[in-house]
């Protein structure tokens, strides 16, 4: 299983730091949240780690190799995402959708092989998508498209599973459920999680580990149970923010 | 299940494209029979039909199938490289450059092998114009590309503008059926099948890539597709079809925006499909385009790019209309 190595990376966005000399280890079984406010540079972060944005300086290594030095492939392998905007509506079938998930893998050229297959109706099947199979992906409502957008990411089969904003478009219920899903997936693979969120409350609850990025590239990388704090909340999110114990679980909310 | 559905479609292109070149071969002035089809292609033997069959009409329908062939293949090419379901063969100026290429060819009173060689170069120089002016800072997006194609295809309108209007009556009707696409002229050799081959191999090798590519860029990068790599080869290569087809034909329009979408609407989305379909079906319906095209008026030819809107316009809006009632 693999492991991601952040060093001292910095990251820029016109001329405003995002982070500056991020050190974080991601070890396999592990799950982090990452908190932030707006523009503070989660997604941006996210999508460095799939190369889809220069890195300004400093490295990140999956298993001691510069993902810059790996092929696309190779890396899509291994990191899969959830993207903020989840899927496009196009005039495909949900099925044709959730396959795109093997595109990494496949080995045979025209024909689909029946594992890939497998994986994917599998991955239909945990996010109960398994009826809607043959749907057209334009005719999905926004918590299907939310949830196919899951079963394709879980289809990739990747050892690190970057969420961005993954309770997007999703009724409190499902939020729970889905992340409770796939959560228990990523941990039965061994493989690892990062979750991008604006819902701290979630984020505690499904993360032990937190980078928190404050203003002016500064981030605080720790456990959550020592980097949840009302102080550092307060301080990360520029506005008061106070917290209760309910039964087994912390809850923050806004003063 | 679904495999099936895609061997019924490709099975029933086939047949079509055989019918269509049949269907060719037989349509004109002179009266050619079946048996004598048969007769000319299996033996020998030269007597005045098998002399119109073989120097007339076979190589213009295998010209009017390579290049709809072509046009298909590259408006595929094109709707996925800008995402655009506007996108056709000629939205990047190409044929705007080959067009003046060929109508100064013309003005100038080139025929034949000048006139297309005129036309290739035109069609070059446009591609390598409106890479040129996309890439300028070494990056370039899908939204520079279209607008520079875009802007570039006006200027090159406005020059054959100029040189239609500053052109003598004579001249004026040859530039005319080369804008509108004509295959009167048309003559394909090794090379243009090669090219052909070349292009339905490469597009089934790239077919997945082009399968994830369509729905985002984002979504492509993170499936391990290499998007500045794939995009490079989908402008050339489309450039180089369209820049083959115009100058084989002239632009004919229609078909590489037409085909690829009926094919779409037609249940073949999946580009392991649509490629093999669009060569397929871009030339039947450019064969049998240009069969009524010299036929309907005989002895007047009509340019075959009037006959592919005359025909296109209306299945395919047939086509729309059925897809969206189920």
């Amino acid at each position: 299983m693999a492991t991601l190595q952040i060093s001292s990376l910095t990251l820029e966005v016109a001329n405003r730091t995002l982070c500056r000399d991020l050190n974080v280890q991601i070890q396999p079984n592990e799950s982090w949240c990452l908190l932030g406010r707006n523009g503070a540079g989660k997604t941006t972060l996210l999508h460095s780690l799939i190369r889809q944005r220069v890195i300004d300086e400093g490295s990140v290594l999956l298993d001691g190799k510069n993902i810059a030095d790996l092929k696309q492939r190779e890396l899509a392998r291994k990191i899969g995402i959830l993207f903020q905007q989840g899927i496009e509506a196009l005039p495909a079938t949900v099925f044709e959708t959730v396959m795109l998930g093997r595109h990494p893998h496949l080995q045979s050229l025209l024909l689909d092989n029946e594992k890939d297959i497998e994986i994917a109706e599998q991955a239909l099947a945990i996010f109960e998508l398994g009826s809607l199979k043959e749907r057209p992906v334009d005719t999905l409502s926004g918590g299907e498209l939310q949830r196919l957008a899951l079963a394709l990411l879980l289809a990739q089969t990747p050892e690190i599973f970057l969420l961005d904003e993954p309770s997007n478009h999703l009724d409190v219920a499902f939020q729970i459920k889905l992340l409770t899903v796939l959560t228990d997936k990523v941990r039965e693979a061994s493989a690892s999680l990062i979750m991008a969120t604006h819902d701290i409350n979630l984020a505690s609850r499904f993360c032990d580990n937190i980078i928190l990025l404050l203003e002016g590239g500064e981030a605080l990388v720790g456990k959550c149970s020592d980097v949840l704090t009302e102080e550092n909340l307060s301080k990360a999110y520029g506005c008061p923010i106070q917290s209760v114990h309910s039964g087994e679980h912390r809850l923050f909310y806004p003063a | 299940m679904i495999f099936n559905k895609q061997i019924l479609l490709l099975t029933s292109l086939l047949i079509f494209a055989a019918a269509s070149i049949l269907f060719s071969l037989l349509s004109g002035s002179v009266d050619i029979t079946l048996a004598e089809i048969a007769g000319s292609i299996l033996s020998s033997e030269s007597n005045l039909n098998s002399q119109v069959l073989q120097e007339i009409r076979i190589p213009r329908t295998l010209a009017a199938f390579v290049t709809g062939g072509l046009l298909a293949l590259s408006g595929a090419i094109m709707q996925v490289l800008l995402r655009n379901p506007l996108a056709d063969p000629y939205i990047l100026g190409i044929s705007g450059g080959a067009a003046v290429g060929a109508l100064s060819a013309i003005l100038l009173g080139a025929s034949g092998f000048w006139l297309s060689n005129a036309a290739f170069a035109g069609a070059l120089l446009s591609i390598f114009l409106v890479f040129g002016i996309a890439n300028q800072f070494g990056d370039w997006s899908v939204t520079r590309l279209l607008l520079t194609g875009v802007v570039v295809s006006a200027g090159w309108g406005a020059v054959i503008n100029i040189l239609l209007t500053t052109s003598s009556t004579n001249n004026v009707q040859s530039m005319l059926f080369w804008l509108m696409g004509d295959l009167s002229q048309s003559r394909v050799n090794l090379a243009h099948y090669l090219l052909l081959i070349v292009g339905l191999a490469g597009g089934l090798l790239l077919s997945r890539s082009l399968n994830v590519l369509i729905r985002g860029e984002l979504l492509a990068v993170s499936l391990g597709v290499n998007v500045q790599a794939l995009r490079l080869l989908l402008f050339f290569s489309a450039s180089v079809f369209t820049a083959t087809a115009v100058t084989i034909a002239g632009s004919v329009g229609f078909v590489g925006l037409i085909i690829p979408h009926m094919l779409r609407l037609l249940g073949a989305r999946d580009h392991r499909l649509l490629i093999p379909s669009c060569i397929l079906l871009g030339g039947s319906f450019l064969v049998i385009a240009d069969s009524l095209a010299r036929t309907i008026v005989a002895p007047q030819q009509l340019p075959v790019g009037v006959v592919t809107a005359v025909i296109g316009v209306p299945a395919f809006i047939l086509i729309l209309r059925s897809t969206i009632r189920k």
